[in-house]
């Protein structure tokens, strides 16, 4: 390992419905980092910094915050904030998938991909990032191929940090201040994923 | 864009690889951890393990492996073989497997594709398909090809996909092990009809194989076993193949 990005700060996982979170769990254990998965409100205040993952579906992962009182939580939080795949949809402010009310930190919608012949949906593999342009890509090369698996997509918007195409041009990674969201998998998206983990947690 | 999927599977029993591989810089070549690294530093895409053991004890073996596997590896990987309930799924995808692929239990109950879409989600359900043509019908088969079912293949991989499956591995019981190339127009006909990815399987014997699975066959995915262990062909070759051709792969 790479002495230099070995990093002493602890990541906090926020834990909720979120689906199978172990490969985030692995990942960081790859890397080399400390973490510990909490929904203790003031454990997630105190964090260093958050990683917010999620698989599976948006309305009942966003009733399970809302149960939490993670809600209100969230959208407050200052320290580098990683949403990933589901996580990052929850981010936004409202996603089309049961008609569900977001966290609203990007007031951007998440839409259904449109039906479309010659492609499937839910989109399954790897496909390119592009028009890169976050901290969280440093070292990352245009057109890296990162793993992807989802049904619904973030449109481009002013906060587009990185794009892929699938149907359409849509947002990859997502940026605002603080927080910091991934719609593929970091977690399983190779050599690639694993750089963009590391930049997090140098941020 | 999207790309085409290159899947080894490996085939495990006790916790080990069996059929063995000749990967000459492995110090074990029978360590299904040691053999998933090196896959996975030769760039592919995915892994599949289908434990081929029956008994309980062993189950547990299998799940020291994924634990192990998903410490190791970076790319998503599928767990199948004797996967019954949706407490099965569970204690897998808390050892670390990304996906788990069902068959028989399928099969036998076809609800229970449901439930572990509901509960885990459409994108961690594989259903394996295993089939086989029988007097001009492709007819699903179980106890790895040997039992016919009642079920006409193209109807049930309909079904499975509206119970909620979101992958699906078809495996031709004709093809595989021949090295004649992948069940093309079965495969084809079943991609062509599926909203979600089909991994064609069964029959790889060359690089124009995969060629023909990713073109002919619409498949998105191309998985095979002993090609890739004994090194018939390497996954950097294989990917070069394809990308000099036109398809779209991961490099």
């Amino acid at each position: 390992m790479d002495s230099t990005t070995k990093n002493t700060q602890k990541v906090t996982i926020i834990k909720y419905n979120a689906g199978n979170v172990m490969s985030v769990m692995y990942a960081l254990e790859r890397i080399g980092a400390d973490y510990e998965l909490t929904d203790d409100i003031e454990k997630i205040q105190k964090a260093d910094r958050i990683i917010f993952p999620g698989v599976g579906e948006a309305a009942s992962a966003m009733k399970s915050i809302r149960e939490k009182e993670l809600d209100k939580l969230i959208p407050t939080l200052t320290q580098p904030f990683l949403g990933t795949c589901v996580g990052m949809q929850l981010l936004c402010a409202f996603s089309e998938e049961r008609d569900t009310e977001c966290l609203g930190v990007f007031d951007i919608p998440i839409k259904k991909f449109p039906k479309t012949p010659g492609f499937k949906i839910p989109q399954t593999g790897w496909n390119n990032i592009s028009n890169l342009r976050s901290p969280l890509c440093e070292g990352v090369r245009e057109q890296s191929f990162v793993y992807y698996n989802h049904g619904y997509y973030a449109p481009l918007s002013e906060y587009t940090a990185g794009t892929t195409d699938y149907i359409l041009p849509y947002s990859g990674i997502l940026q605002k201040d603080n927080f910091y969201a991934c719609q593929f998998h970091s977690e399983i998206s190779g050599d690639v994923g694993e750089r963009i983990f590391r930049n997090f947690l140098s941020i | 864009m999207l790309t085409k999927r290159i899947i080894p599977c490996l085939d495990i029993k006790d916790g080990r690889t069996v059929k063995g591989t000749n990967f000459i810089n492995l110090r074990d070549a029978g360590d299904p951890v040691e053999l998933a690294a090196e896959y996975a530093a030769q760039g592919a895409d995915e892994l599949v393990f289908l434990d081929i053991t029956a008994t309980v004890e062993d189950r547990k073996t299998l799940l020291d492996l994924v634990s192990r596997v998903a410490h190791t590896i970076n790319i998503p990987f599928c767990v199948g073989g004797g996967i019954g309930t949706v407490h099965d799924v569970s204690k897998l995808l808390n050892a670390g497997a990304d996906k788990i692929s069902i068959n028989s239990s399928a099969v036998r109950n076809p609800e229970v594709i449901s439930e572990m879409a509901r509960e885990f989600g459409s994108q961690c359900i594989v259903v394996a398909i295993d089939t086989r043509n029988v007097d001009g019908t492709d007819i699903v088969h179980t106890h790895g090809g040997r039992k016919p079912t009642e079920l006409k293949t193209i109807e049930w991989a309909r079904e499975v996909e509206n119970l909620g499956a979101g992958e699906l591995l078809l495996t031709s019981m004709d093809a595989d092990g021949t090295k004649n190339g992948f069940a093309n127009q079965l495969t084809a006909i079943i991609s062509g009809n599926a909203g979600i990815p089909v991994i064609a399987s069964g029959g790889a014997g060359s690089k124009e194989h995969f060629y023909d699975v990713f073109t002919e066959g619409r498949a998105d995915a191309g998985l095979a076993a002993s090609i890739f262990h004994f090194r018939e062909i390497g996954i950097p070759e294989l990917k070069n193949f394809l990308i000099e051709k036109g398809i779209p792969i991961r490099y």
